[in-house]
């Protein structure tokens, strides 16, 4: 048991010739953090990888698993070769192309996994970071949920513990921990200047037109029998409302999406309406203020509550009177709005409008145009046939189902009179082909209706079940009524939501069943907590980030001043940290000072002192990792050791110290 | 400076020991720093002949005491015997007054008899007939012990390994040496044709140049942090004493001299420090003497500034 004991624990075994004596070989601890690293950057990509990549990945990293653990030979360089070529094959496969967000997460991930298997030195290591940190960047293209954030997170933690590993090879797993989360900690008034400061843009930052346009589940433009019961299964959250005073009653809570008044006997399409920065009626009556927070979906109509009153610069309003956004929502978007409900819409409609929502195929429906003619036989006015109309559906007892049977050719004969059974868009189909029938102007509006209120954050939210489809008369010196003939079969989807409506038929998906208790309390909590992230985190736009400066006292920020003042705090934060170390550095003498810039020199060529390695020890290492400077190393230890430990000698010596560090050459 | 006495010395040495220059440096900086050693291995390694010739290069007077269960302390101090011719007690010196002692296998003989040599060896002197008599110096012991586990062996308690500045292992000659040594001559006739080439008068030299040797300020704090962490390991018994930390450092100041630098580095101390610590520590969970891989970690856990 000797020094040579230290040396070798240190593993710092003899060099070898070239390049490669300057990086020292990984030790085990080093491997499996950069192992854990990897995993973590990779493991959350499997949402979203396809399935044999993150297969492809996932057996990689276990090989690299084998050769850390069971000591397996590594795979030669030209299987690593082959193997490279014909993974990047298959992703062009995969994809069709190379170019884009997905293709490049996939190359990225596969290259970690093999840039692992051949990782043999300390520069391999820092590849393999540079990897992983790309990976965890990759990961926010995808999803910028808090669990997301958590996980890359988590990843960035275990990188950080990499380098600190590689930096401190002798130290404890719980040492490289601790350090890294130390630095972690060091990064986050960057992280919070950065945050609050850098320039917003309006959008999402990376809108790769692939991704941007994709389908998304939620309301089309046009329905068909079918097409919102679709919805009915789907308890994702289709956008959330805070109200600044009480919210309205549930009955009241109609979402305004398209409004479809063409229809070919089978499928109801939207008319084309005329765009406005004002609304196309008089507000009037109650008044409700609310902030909407809408998912992204890739159309304009912003959903907003009967009858979207004013709303900021970039809401624009239509002649059918929905709310539409300037631009299609392709990140999820805060708008506040507010909603008439009492107001009377459309009193002075358009010949053609009205005219467009008399029509009907030829020839369809035969049965119901003949009921139409009997309920019209005898009323004194379109109000009075409405009423009619309304007390025959509730006498037919029709049927309220998720689960609807299919319909013929003649999709409001088949509902009315054979099957009985529907879901909100055959009440309202049928409802307004019985109209149209009978000469009253009257549309399809789609949209959601109800949504429910978050006992733990207030808001409102309202999921994709929620979707709904309603019927709109016009009745002269009236405008536009609503009339929902869904409310008629089953009240209580309007009162209580469509759990309450459904409970007997027990065709609900599981959340959304009201004995629950427990799991709808735990939902509502995670719910609140991820929505507080959407509305702080991901939802502070430029808008927000201009009024929170202007409360700080930056008014009229432009984008160079941020940046500007972004920069003058970054500095001034540096500053304060490189304060700190320098501070800490004062109290040692001249001779350590010197000595810690030659080791922090060394250091950046990969021969850093371990801490507890002594003067000597390190001059031997060094030398023999640079032997044509050997001599001189040697030399500038045993000097500093002799200014350091030994007696106090002639006054010029430190200045011959660090004339002497200084004429080393480091490669 | 008499420096080069001892290089003599060790280059000598080296001809008749073969491959354990290490151990032989260490033994005659244990010899400079006034401390004794114990030497811990299984027999026939050459642990007798190292004493030997050490005592030989230097010109040392020499006792060797083999130790077994029925020595009794009188075998080692000396005993008064009754002079008729002058009528009254006469003490005759045991074999304890020599300048180099090889005790061997210390731990064969019963804790009273380990005990009078190990008094001897602190006091640097014997009490006998309530006259106490000085030992020469240099006094120097070296011990022999066979690892613990050998039948019919009373282990030395902690409070007297204490005793000993420094352990050493020999260890097996790696292939070449035992090679040299399988072909080559008796190493007991090699080493009696052979002259001193030290006096104890050198080796009295040595030892003042070492203890003058200069210790700075940053190598105490190095020391004592080094000691604290002895004392707080989770992993250990008990730390080192003020004992075991003034031995290290006159351990490090002897092999620092031998280096032939007039200062201490930390890396004299870390090399002096298994064989300070080792047969002083001890293991919290059963008691084991600290394995190296635990006196490795002590030092890594000890930055060097």
């Amino acid at each position: 048991m000797n020094g040579r004991w230290l040396r070798r624990a240190a593993s710092l075994k003899p060099p070898r010739k070239g390049a490669a004596a300057l990086a020292p070989p990984l030790e085990r601890a080093q491997g499996t953090w950069l192992l854990a690293a990897a995993v973590l950057s990779v493991v959350p990509h499997g949402l979203w990888l396809p399935a044999w990549l993150y297969a492809v990945c996932l057996l990689l990293l276990t090989w690299r698993g084998l050769l850390l653990w069971r000591g397996i030979r590594p795979p030669p360089a030209l299987l690593l070769l082959a193997l490279s070529v014909a993974l990047t094959v298959l992703v062009r496969v995969e994809f069709g192309h190379f170019f884009g967000k997905d293709p490049g997460v996939a190359l990225l991930a596969l290259l970690l996994g093999l840039k692992l298997l051949e990782a043999r030195s300390s520069r391999d290591v820092r590849a393999g970071v540079l990897l992983c940190l790309f990976l965890q960047l990759a990961l926010f293209l995808e999803d910028q949920s808090m669990a997301v954030a958590a996980l890359a997170l988590l990843g960035t933690l275990a990188t950080l513990g990499t380098l600190v590993a590689l930096a401190d090879p002798a130290g404890r797993a719980g040492e490289h921990l601790r350090s890294a989360g130390l630095l972690l900690v060091h990064g986050l008034p960057f992280m919070v200047a950065f945050f609050v400061l850098f320039p917003r843009i309006q959008g999402p930052l990376w809108g790769l037109p692939a991704d941007a346009f994709s389908a998304r589940t939620g309301l089309s433009d046009t329905m068909s029998p079918g097409s919102i019961s679709e919805l009915g299964n789907s308890t994702a959250i289709a956008f959330r409302a805070v109200f600044d005073g009480p919210p309205p009653a549930p009955s009241e809570r109609y979402w305004r999406g398209p409004v479809l008044s063409a229809f070919d006997g089978r499928t109801w399409t939207a008319a084309p309406s005329v765009e406005a920065d004002a609304p196309f009626y008089t507000p009037e009556g109650r008044r409700f203020d609310y902030t909407i927070t809408l998912e992204a979906h890739n159309q304009r109509w912003l959903l907003a509550l009967d009858y979207p009153g004013e709303g900021g610069p970039l809401v624009r309003f239509t002649s059918d009177h929905r709310a539409l956004s300037a631009r299609p929502l392709q990140a999820r978007a805060r708008f506040a709005l507010s909603a008439y409900p009492d107001a009377r819409i459309g009193k002075a409609e358009s010949a053609a409008v009205l005219t467009a929502a008399t029509r009907l195929p030829e020839g369809s429906n035969p049965r119901t145009r003949e009921l139409a003619a009997r309920l019209a036989a005898g009323a004194a006015s379109h109000a009075e046939l409405v009423e009619r109309a309304v007390a025959h559906m509730r006498a037919s007892r029709l049927v309220y189902t998720l689960r609807p049977p299919l319909l013929g050719a003649h999709t409001a004969d088949g509902f009315l009179f054979d099957t009985r059974r529907g879901f909100c868009e055959h009440f309202a189909s049928a409802f307004v082909v019985l109209m149209r029938a009978a000469g009253v102007p009257a549309r399809v509006v789609t949209g959601y209706q109800g949504g429910e209120i978050n006992p733990v954050d207030g808001y409102l939210v309202v999921r994709q079940s929620d979707a709904h489809a309603w019927a709109e008369v016009w009745l002269e010196g009236r405008g536009w009524q609503r009339v929902d003939p869904t409310a008629l079969a089953a009240p209580e989807r309007i009162e209580d939501g469509l759990a309450a409506a459904l409970a007997a038929n027990g065709h609900l998906p599981f959340i959304l069943q009201a004995e629950l208790a427990w799991l709808r309390d735990l939902r509502h909590r995670w719910e609140a907590v991820s929505n507080s992230w959407n509305q702080h985190i991901l939802g502070y736009n430029p808008e927000r980030q201009r009024k929170l400066l202007a409360d700080l006292g930056f008014s009229q920020s432009s984008a160079l001043k941020l940046a500007g003042l972004l920069s003058g705090v970054s500095v001034v934060m540096f500053l304060i940290l490189y304060g700190w170390a320098t501070w800490q550095r004062r109290a040692m003498d001249p001779v350590q000072r010197a000595w810690m810039r030659f080791c922090a020199r060394m250091s950046r060529v990969g021969l850093a002192r371990q801490p507890w390695e002594g003067p000597l020890a390190y001059g031997e290492r060094l030398a023999a990792a640079l032997p044509d400077q050997a001599q001189d190393l040697r030399e500038i230890c045993r000097n500093y050791a002799r200014l350091r430990y030994g007696m106090p000698g002639p006054g010029d010596s430190l200045h011959t110290l660090k004339r002497q560090m200084k004429e080393v050459r480091v490669p | 400076m008499p420096l080069h006495h001892a290089n003599r010395l060790l280059e000598t040495a080296g001809r008749i020991i073969l491959g354990k220059e290490r151990e032989l440096r260490l033994a005659l900086a244990c010899l400079i720093a006034r401390g004794h050693l114990l030497i811990e291995d299984v027999p026939g390694v050459g642990k007798t002949t190292l004493a030997h010739v050490l005592a030989r290069l230097i010109g040392l007077q020499f006792q060797r005491i083999q130790f077994t269960s029925d020595l009794l302390p009188a075998d080692i101090l000396g005993v008064s015997i009754f002079d008729r011719e002058t009528s009254a007690f006469r003490f005759h010196p045991g074999p304890v007054f020599a300048q180099l002692i090889l005790a061997d296998e210390i731990n064969r003989a019963t804790p009273k008899t380990q005990s009078a040599l190990l008094e001897a060896m602190e006091e640097r002197q014997v009490t006998a007939d309530g006259e106490t008599l000085a030992l020469p110096d240099p006094f120097f012991v070296i011990a022999t012990q066979n690892p613990a586990y050998q039948i019919g062996t009373f282990p030395l308690p902690e409070s007297q390994l204490d005793r000993f500045l420094l352990r050493i292992r020999l260890g097996y000659p790696d292939r070449a040496a035992e090679r040299a040594l399988l072909m080559g001559e008796d190493r007991r006739e090699l080493l009696e044709r052979q002259p001193a080439v030290a006096s104890p008068a050198a080796l009295l030299e040595l030892q003042h140049a070492a203890q003058r040797l200069h210790v700075s300020e940053a190598l105490v704090d190095y020391v004592q942090a080094l000691l604290a962490t002895t004392r707080t390991s989770p992993e250990l018994v008990s730390g080192l004493s003020p004992r075991a930390g003034l031995g290290l450092i006159a351990a490090a100041r002897a092999w620092a001299l031998l280096e032939d630098r007039d200062h201490v580095l930390p890396d004299d101390i870390q090399t002096l420090f298994p064989h300070v610590a080792a047969h002083r520590l001890h293991l919290a969970g059963d008691g084991r003497p600290a394995p190296p891989a635990t006196i490795v970690r002590l030092l890594q856990a000890v930055a060097v500034c």
